[in-house]
């Protein structure tokens, strides 16, 4: 018995909706089997991971709150992948945003006013752009490979604001702490509904970006562009369009959208810097993206999954006691899925008996 | 029968009942096929008849799905090339697999398996290419060599494993008519010394010159085998076809109308080290016109191609005219603005987007061009205003396929370039530079192609065509430049044009472009 996997004549439309399903659920299966290596009951485990969380208003809000910048930053990136621009740096992005645009009520905590949170906004997506200008600028003019550079920065980032909040940007009545002063309150993202809970207007930006570059991608020339160099770079040239215009152009806005999510975190969760502002959301929304088929609306659907998967995992955390990584190990085991089933879009699974194969050679050789 | 002896000495080679399946595909459907001990056997037919896919099973390349083959009447399975060389099967494919960085003994080396130290494989070969009138020089880097020295090196490669049987790829694709005299001589003595050969091609009149039994295989399927000598060139493309080939209709040039594209001394470097740079390139196209560029492959039409169409630009504005604005420093968008349209070589990636619909390779070429009618405000799509546009296209040009609106790769070769050249019609051109417009495509569509470009030129554009096909040129051009390493003959009137001195100037015999230069200027 032999798997052959036959090439498809033409992309599969059915998989292409099926996988991100089946996915899911061998995702679900393979947990199950993890949770009861872990000597956990796999039924229960998988009730707090993915049902609890879902129970109650404010958890609702929660989950608003952790896929809000997941879904922001995975709508940039599927602007990238879809131009064949491999920005896997979005977490660094997401980082420079978040100072660029706290550099007000860090520095300037006296100035009060409706106009900063606009500003901060405005700073951080500035930031987050122009951190994404790097590997961008270093792909056309030295053709260096964006999925190194934009992934160094990164760690570039994440030391920078370590330095900055123990440093620079130390809160002088913190005692000590490793932390900025807290926001003033004109500086606070609002919530939306802050009656029933914390979700803040992160969430909205996001579904606007989603739905915005949705309609930019499907129904304008930009969109065809993006879609044309991403899978044929010469027939793009042939089109008239400049490759480098559009590396640039991918990772500006998804480097602009990543420090919006990071701005948005910091004064709509958090309301301060602190060494650590990001649980790997600009890496869980590289999952996000793809899960979500590259599609802004899909990538919606998606970064609420992803979301969910934190939220089960604190969940998990305190009912099961299971330990944190297992929410790295899901989120991986997600992802692993996810590419596999795509397989499935471009070809079909073939079963050959080898016996009878061996048979059919025989009366050849004969 | 009895006027080719060869081919009643024992078979050396039996093919029966072999097929191959891709997917839901027969590329080849119960092949049969008996090559005799010293004969020259034809394999005939289209592109995408299965010739291609045949001989790699033979070679070892590919497995078939089933079917046998008999080798000196033993049953065998040829499971790899390197199988098939041990039987003594040897191969020239058509598209060479040589490093440029190395010279021709090293390739040479590289593809025979024992460890020959590379001096004796270097006289080796020196004496062998010498001996069959295939002068080589072992030492040469193979970025210097012609085409037709590469091939040269792969015939060389093959003759040292002393085959029995040769098998040739579409061999004169890449030669000049005088090289191509060359390689039937080294055949004829090939087969002289006992030696089979299976040829492909779908060059009727060499077929009929030089083989002794010809296979012609149509959709997968073998349709005939016949003697070539008693057949006439019509009736070999009427088995291959499976109908009438129609020739393009040729009209007499009315007057010659306005220059409508000029290039003036346009020079480029070469882009990457082994390109060809273009060297002071002249030439006019005026409207009413088909002007034809030969030459083989490799010599700078691809460059000349993109340097016209605007994918490369110029350092001189003035390097090429559209109209008569200097266009040199335009993008491809502004020359597509002055009224020019380019179909380039390459289908799959180059002019289409392979995975995209045709209604959006329709957009590809004329976003610029037809922004009124396509793009709305905030460049929108006006997705209805393309699929109409399409579907008239794909009516007018006759383009054959599946679905309503198919992706680009779902095509056939022929019907896209329908489609493509179908595409920049559509917009009525004023200059319209082909690349290629018929390779790999069938006879009926290549037909239906070429009579289109005709009609363009006799209603007062400029086209300008790129090709390798001479048949094609002297059907279709009212004069003809040879490309050769770089440069551009002075184009010589269709009247004066004969295979000869086309193919002499193929070769690079006669620099005809320096007076030519002058006389433009």
């Amino acid at each position: 018995m032999r798997i052959e996997l036959v090439k498809r004549p033409e992309r599969s439309a059915l998989f292409a909706a099926l996988s991100p399903f089946i996915a899911l659920a061998l995702t679900l299966v393979a947990g199950a089997i993890m949770f009861s290596l872990l000597g956990k009951n796999p039924v229960e485990a998988l009730y707090y991971y993915f049902v609890d969380p879902l129970r109650e208003v404010w958890s609702l809000h929660e989950l608003a709150v952790k896929a809000a910048p997941l879904i922001l930053i995975a709508v940039g990136l599927s602007i990238c992948y879809l131009s064949n621009n491999w920005n896997i740096g979005a977490e660094g992005q997401f980082i420079i945003g978040a100072i660029t645009g706290s550099i007000l009520p860090v520095m300037f905590p006296e100035f009060q006013s409706w106009i900063v949170l606009p500003l901060m906004l405005l700073m951080g997506i500035v930031g987050g752009a122009a951190y994404a200008a790097i590997p961008a600028f270093l792909k056309v003019r030295f053709n260096t490979n964006e999925i190194l550079t934009s992934l160094m920065l990164v760690y570039v980032a994440q030391l920078f604001l370590d330095w900055m909040v123990r440093g620079p940007w130390r809160n002088p009545e913190g005692l000590n702490f490793p932390e900025t002063r807290n926001f003033n309150p004109s500086a606070v993202l609002p919530e939306i509904w802050s009656a029933s809970g914390r979700a803040h207007w992160g969430f909205v930006f996001a579904i606007v970006a989603a739905v915005a570059l949705w309609f930019v991608l499907t129904r304008t020339l930009r969109g065809f562009e993006i879609m044309v160099l991403g899978q044929s770079p010469r027939a793009g040239r042939f089109a008239g369009f400049s490759s480098s215009r559009m590396v640039f152009f991918a990772f500006l806005l998804s480097g602009g959208l990543a420090g919006l999510a990071g701005i948005s975190e910091v004064a709509g969760a958090i309301g301060q810097l602190r060494p650590t502002i990001s649980p790997g959301y600009g890496f869980a929304a590289i999952i996000v993206a793809f899960l979500g088929r590259l599609n802004p609306l899909g990538i919606i659907a998606a970064g609420l999954v992803l979301a969910l998967s934190y939220l089960g995992g604190e969940a998990a955390q305190i009912s099961i006691g299971v330990s944190d990584k297992v929410v790295r190990a899901f989120q991986g085991i997600l992802l692993f899925f996810v590419l596999a089933c795509d397989t499935l879009i471009l070809y079909r699974v073939r079963f050959v008996r080898t016996t009878a194969a061996k048979a059919g050679e025989a009366t050849q050789n004969a | 029968m009895d006027t080719t002896p060869a081919a009643n000495g024992p078979n050396l080679l039996e093919v029966r009942g072999l097929t191959k399946i891709f997917g839901t595909l027969k590329a080849c459907d119960q092949i049969d096929l008996t090559v005799a001990k010293g004969e020259i056997h034809a394999l005939l037919g289209e592109n995408g008849a299965g010739k291609s896919t045949l001989v790699k099973m033979l070679f070892g390349s590919l497995e078939p799905n089933g079917g046998e083959i008999r080798w000196n009447g033993q049953p065998v399975r040829i499971t790899s090339p390197g199988v098939a060389k041990k039987l003594g099967i040897g191969m020239v494919f058509q598209h060479f697999s040589l490093f440029e960085a190395l010279t021709a003994a090293e390739n040479i080396a590289l593809s025979l398996a024992d460890d020959t130290p590379i001096g004796t494989i270097a006289a080796k070969s020196r004496a062998l290419s010498y001996s069959y009138g295939l002068p080589l020089d072992p030492d040469s880097l193979v970025g210097d060599l012609s085409v037709g020295e590469r091939q040269r090196i792969e015939i060389i490669r093959c003759l040292l494993q002393t085959p029995d049987l040769i098998i040739l790829d579409e061999p004169t694709s890449v030669l000049t008519p005088q090289e191509a005299d060359k390689l039937f001589e080294t055949l004829e003595r090939l087969r002289s010394e006992g030696k089979s050969i299976l040829y492909i091609s779908h060059r009727l009149e060499e077929v009929k010159r030089m083989c002794d039994r010809a296979t012609v295989l149509r959709h997968g399927k073998v349709v005939g085998h016949c003697d070539p000598r008693q057949e006439t060139p019509a009736s070999l493309a009427r088995m291959m076809v499976g109908s009438d080939v129609k020739m393009a209709e040729r009209t007499t040039a009315s007057v010659k109308g306005d220059e409508l594209l000029g290039i003036r001394g346009l020079s480029r470097k070469p882009a990457s080290p082994f390109a060809m740079p273009l060297k002071d390139i002249w030439l006019n196209v005026h409207g009413g016109e088909v002007v034809g560029i030969a030459g083989v492959a490799g010599n700078g039409q691809g460059e000349l191609f993109e340097a016209i169409s605007g994918e490369a630009l110029q350092e001189s504005a003035d390097a090429v005219r559209i109209r008569g604005k200097t266009a040199g420093r335009m993008g491809i968008s502004a020359r597509r603005m002055l009224g020019a349209a380019f179909v380039p070589e390459e289908r799959l990636g180059h002019g289409a987007a392979p995975r995209m619909k045709l209604s959006d390779n329709l957009l590809l070429s004329r976003h610029a061009t037809d922004a009124k009618a396509f793009v709305g405000t905030a460049g929108l799509v006006k997705s209805g205003a393309i699929q109409q546009a399409a579907q008239r296209i794909i009516q007018v040009m006759d383009v054959r396929k599946s679905a309503p609106d198919p992706e680009a790769a779902a095509l056939s070769g022929g019907n896209l370039q329908k489609f493509i050249i179908g595409r920049e019609l559509d917009r009525n051109p004023s200059v319209m530079v082909v690349n290629q417009p018929t390779w790999g495509v069938d006879a009926g569509a290549a037909a239906r192609i070429r009579q289109a470009l005709i009609e363009l030129a006799r209603n007062g554009s400029a086209v300008l065509v790129i090709s390798q096909d001479l048949d094609e040129l002297f059907e279709i051009s009212d004069s003809i430049a040879v490309m050769h390493n770089g440069e551009l003959s002075k184009p010589i009137p269709i009247a004066e044009a004969t295979l000869e001195r086309i193919g002499l100037l193929m070769g690079g015999a006669e620099p005809g472009h320096i007076d030519h230069a002058k006389e433009v200027a």
